[in-house]
């Protein structure tokens, strides 16, 4: 039997700190996740001046157009510059082949201020030194156009990690600025980022800007009086850059859920010195409509398990949320990969029964699930019809990345995120 | 390297998951990164397959790459083989894994599983889905079926059966309409008298596989994944392959006769049935309109031709442009375009394409999800004719392509986008109708599917200068600027850089009415 064990290699359960120890199980294996070039699908969308052009083969054009290309219909603002065997051979020069392919491009999109070129798994085997061609392409752009690089390959990031890459290229470019500000890190959606800012104008926090900017020409300034705040679970990357730049990180939960957001306003709050009784005041409304929109939610929700497959390492925060916040019970929490300090204030607030588990051996977790079968699996797109047709309702992860979830206003819509598929399995006669 | 915006086919791994996620009881061992799994939900999502396709990925990452790798697909192929049990497996790379050179073909060998193991080397650098399915297919037969090759001079020894037996080759998971062109193919064959011997890859095992030499014939079903292996077939066991593909009314017919004259049956009477509706909508008066209308066409090699010979001589329609991105096929489109007084556009760029369609202004795109995107954003009716595959192509009804039934379901499918004989004429008389918005969609789509309906919200994007449009453009007085707007919003782009050129060679300072008409006249269709 061991010889067929395979790939699957769990680790002893390991402890997490002294403080709060949690087994958490590690796994390597078979893993049912995007690489981090899928991240473009919606930074893309979110810096409107900015192109994404992998360099890579006709897979990483395949994964993005299938992840969400084909549901997209305007010109896209990515593009793939395909590696073949000539460039392979040595018979073309790489590098020439790309500025030809850079030119073209920008050649069509006079709009474009800011090129990321971005690194694939081949493009790293071959070594193709991507940074260096940002560097030599910048020089013949500038300054009509800056192009930064980051890997967005599946054999070093996960996902959501190609996010992580591409905001931590953006760190060095910053301009350096001593004032005291606040930076609100991670890709929101417009109309959060909107929300945050009327929260944090009503508190009298004076400057806050977000990262990344919806226009790659306004990059917030950084430095030794920036304090920031991650909105989104997976920058371990962007953070260490920051820091470098001598920011200092905000420990807060992620701000899903009435709880999530009112401690993760309330640390920047006490940061900037707002007393507890404007910040009250300010957050009483939200947190009263947020908390209005999930009563509905919870009669459904209420004691119904739940088992996430890892996806985009949003699932502690939502585990975190849908059991204190909607009672559900929560099974199992996969995450692809588990910052113990950034989410030391989620694993904190887990049920202590839920098992949180760290990697991927798809297989095994599959048996684990069937094994638990829970009333709800949250998993990606390549496991939800054939887990649906074994009978598990489940929610697709990818969704919780593409939807507005954040923020007291965005509760209720998270919520029913979970509701919807319960209640479709309810309706159906057939 | 090659600037791609959309690409027509994935890798060729992608084309042996298609062969192998269609079969039962094999499983591929795929040596790739995290990432590549991506694959998957095309088969999942896409097809809404109801399981996850067979396929074991060995997820290697950076830090493995010191290592030794190739002990992680062997642990992986082992793994595959304890958990699923497979009749047969396929063992490969992906892209990445192609460049660190790990031999999966070797590695295969070195394993020791009591099934058969087929190495495939499916250079991801060089080719595309297609390709790797055919090569896939190929190799498959060859493995499981070389052994019963007779000895040179001799003949293969067939089974007694009471009829003649064929094989329907090249049907996959993914496949743009396969599941019901199987259906259609089986029905049309047992009505002119031929039995199924092994459809394959699709539903098929690997002992089916080792069937195939047994058939009478080979029905090449998708000449683009099935041509190699029944060349090979015909080669080694000395099994004719057909070479019509029955898509349309005249195809089906020749197919009828192909298959008839290989059998040596007499297939006259079912020749003289009208078994498709198309041929008498065609000639109804009501599918007058459709007269001349222009259409351009572009899909994989089989779908783009059998499209222009439907639409040249069962529409009526009149082909403007004609191109695939089956470069493997490249030749048979290109002789199909020169048929109808074209060059085809033979290319996988989709900018190519876009650039045709917008010189061409066709009032009808068939083409690919590829084109539909392109006809959305020109406001010009479009409806898909080939893979690659969206999940609306998987339909819940039977919607066959090949056959006379298939036929049906093409008049149906391509005179739905239009606006229909009468509705035209009206919109063309009383374009001033405050109702008539510009570019207004047929009204049988207008409040209907979400796909068709951004037709009017696309029609804005129409004209290369829409801002433009209306105030006086230099040149163009008043009165001939408003009789500009009266043309039908799809050909105005045309008329006016027409009537611009026609102007500009006449050295004309101003456009009127009359030198709009008179372009008109100089230009006409």
């Amino acid at each position: 039997m061991t010889a067929f064990t395979g790939q699957t290699r769990q680790d002893e359960a390991e402890l997490r700190s002294p403080a709060a120890p949690r087994p958490v199980l590690k796994e390597r294996g078979q893993r049912e996740v995007f690489c981090g070039l899928t991240g473009i699908v919606w930074l893309h969308r979110k810096i409107q001046d900015a192109f994404f052009l992998v360099v890579g083969s006709r897979t990483c054009a395949h994964l993005i157009q299938s992840a969400a290309g084909v549901m997209i219909f305007a010109e896209p603002r990515f593009a793939t510059a395909i590696i073949d065997d000539r460039d392979l051979a040595g018979l073309a020069d790489a590098n020439d082949e790309l500025d030809k392919v850079v030119d073209r491009l920008l050649s069509r999109r006079p709009d474009i201020r800011t090129l990321f070129l971005v690194g694939s798994c081949p493009s790293e085997v071959i070594k193709l030194d991507l940074s260096k061609a940002a560097q030599r392409l910048s020089k013949t752009h500038m300054p009509g156009v800056r192009v930064l690089n980051y890997s967005g390959s599946g054999i070093e990031t996960t996902f959501t990690q190609g996010e992580d890459a591409c905001l931590a290229a953006l760190v060095p470019e910053l301009p350096a600025d001593d004032a005291p500000s606040l930076m609100v890190v991670g890709a929101l959606a417009d109309v959060v980022e909107d929300q945050f800012r009327r929260l944090f104008d009503a508190m009298g926090i004076e400057r806050v800007d977000f990262l990344p900017p919806r226009e790659s020409t306004k990059l917030p300034g950084v430095g030794p009086n920036t304090r920031f705040l991650l909105a989104q679970p997976f920058l371990a990357e962007t953070a260490r850059c920051l820091q470098e730049r001598g920011a200092r990180r905000i420990a807060a939960p992620f701000p899903l859920g009435v709880e999530g957001v009112t401690d993760w306003l309330w640390a920047a709050a006490q940061i900037f010195g707002v007393p507890r009784d404007r910040f009250d005041a300010t957050v009483a409304p939200g947190r009263k409509r947020a908390q209005l929109a999930l009563e509905r939610h919870r009669e459904a929700l209420s004691g119904k398990s739940i088992f996430f497959f890892p996806d985009s390492q949003l699932e502690p925060p939502l585990a975190r949320f849908l059991s204190r916040e909607l009672g559900m019970k929560v099974i199992e929490v996969g995450t692809p990969f588990l910052h113990r300090e950034h989410m030391a204030e989620e694993l904190a607030l887990l049920p202590e029964d839920a098992l949180v588990s760290e990697g991927q051996d798809v297989e095994n977790q599959l048996d684990r699930c069937r094994d638990a079968a829970p009333d709800m699996a949250v998993c990606g797109l390549g496991l939800a019809n054939p887990l649906e047709a074994e009978g598990v309702t489940t929610k697709w992860s990818i969704e919780l990345v593409f939807t507005p979830i954040q923020g007291f206003d965005q509760a209720g819509d998270l919520a029913e995120l979970f509701t919807r598929p319960l209640d479709r399995r309810a309706r159906l006669a057939v | 390297m090659q600037l791609t915006v959309w690409t027509y086919e994935g890798p060729p791994h992608v084309g042996a998951m298609r062969v192998a996620t269609a079969m039962k009881g094999v499983h591929y061992v795929l040596h790739a990164p995290q990432g590549d799994t991506y694959a998957d939900l095309l088969f999942t999502m896409i097809e809404r397959r109801k399981e996850r396709p067979p396929v074991t990925y060995t997820t290697f990452e950076a830090r493995d790459l010191g290592g030794d790798t190739a002990e992680l697909l062997k642990a992986a192929a082992f793994g595959a083989f304890e958990r699923f049990q497979p009749d047969l497996m396929l063992v490969g790379a992906s892209c990445t894994a192609e460049l660190i050179q790990d031999d999966p073909g070797g590695v295969a060998k070195t394993l020791g599983l009591p099934v058969p193991v087929v190495p495939l080397e499916l250079p991801s650098y060089q080719k595309k889905e297609n390709w790797g399915a055919a090569e896939t297919f190929y190799q498959l037969t060859r493995a499981l079926c070389l052994s019963q090759a007779p000895k040179p001079g001799e003949a293969f020894e067939r089974s007694e059966r009471a009829r003649p037996r064929c094989n329907l080759l090249g049907p996959t998971a993914l496949g743009f309409r396969h599941r019901d062109d199987i259906t259609e193919l089986t029905k049309l064959l047992d009505r002119i008298g031929v039995d199924i011997h092994v459809v394959a890859p699709y539903d098929a095992t690997a002992a089916d596989i080792a069937r195939l030499p047994d058939a009478d014939f080979n029905v090449v079903m998708v000449p683009e994944i099935a041509g190699t292996a029944a060349k090979w077939l015909s080669r080694t066991f000395g099994q004719p392959a057909t070479k019509t593909t029955p898509i349309g009314v005249g195809a089906t017919r020749d197919f009828i006769a192909e298959v008839g004259e290989l059998c040596g049956i007499d297939v006259s009477a079912l020749l003289a049935e009208e078994a498709s509706r198309l041929p008498w909508y065609s000639r109804s008066v009501d599918s007058t309109y459709l007269t001349g209308k222009r259409v351009y066409i572009f899909g994989d090699a089989t779908h783009a031709i059998a499209a222009a010979r439907i639409a040249a001589e069962e529409f009526g329609f009149t082909v403007v442009g004609l191109g695939t991105y089956s470069r493997e096929q490249a030749r048979d489109v290109r002789a199909a375009a020169e048929r109808l007084g074209l060059t085809a556009l033979i290319t996988d760029d989709y900018l190519d394409v876009e650039a045709e369609i917008e010189a061409l202004r066709p009032e009808l795109v068939l083409g690919t999800q590829m084109e539909r995107h392109i006809a959305k954003r020109l406001g010009v009716p479009c409806a898909v004719i080939s893979a690659p595959v969206h999940v609306q192509d998987f339909p819940a009804r039977y919607s066959p392509q090949m056959g006379f039934e298939g036929a049906n379901v093409i008049f149906d499918t391509w005179v739905h986008p239009l606006m229909m004989g009468l509705e035209e004429h009206l919109l063309g008389m009383f374009r001033e109708d405050f109702e008539f918005a510009d570019g207004a969609a047929p009204s049988h789509l207008s409040h209907g599917g979400a796909a068709q309906a951004p037709v009017v919200e696309a029609a804005p994007v129409v004209l290369e200068a829409p801002a433009n449009e209306d105030e006086a453009a230099p040149g163009w007085s008043s009165e001939a600027q408003d009789e500009l707007k009266k043309i039908p919003f799809f050909v105005r782009g045309k008329a006016r850089r027409n009537t611009e050129k026609f102007a500009t060679e006449r050295g004309l300072g101003t456009i009127t009415l009359e030198t709009l008409y008179d372009a008109k006249a100089h230009f006409g269709r």
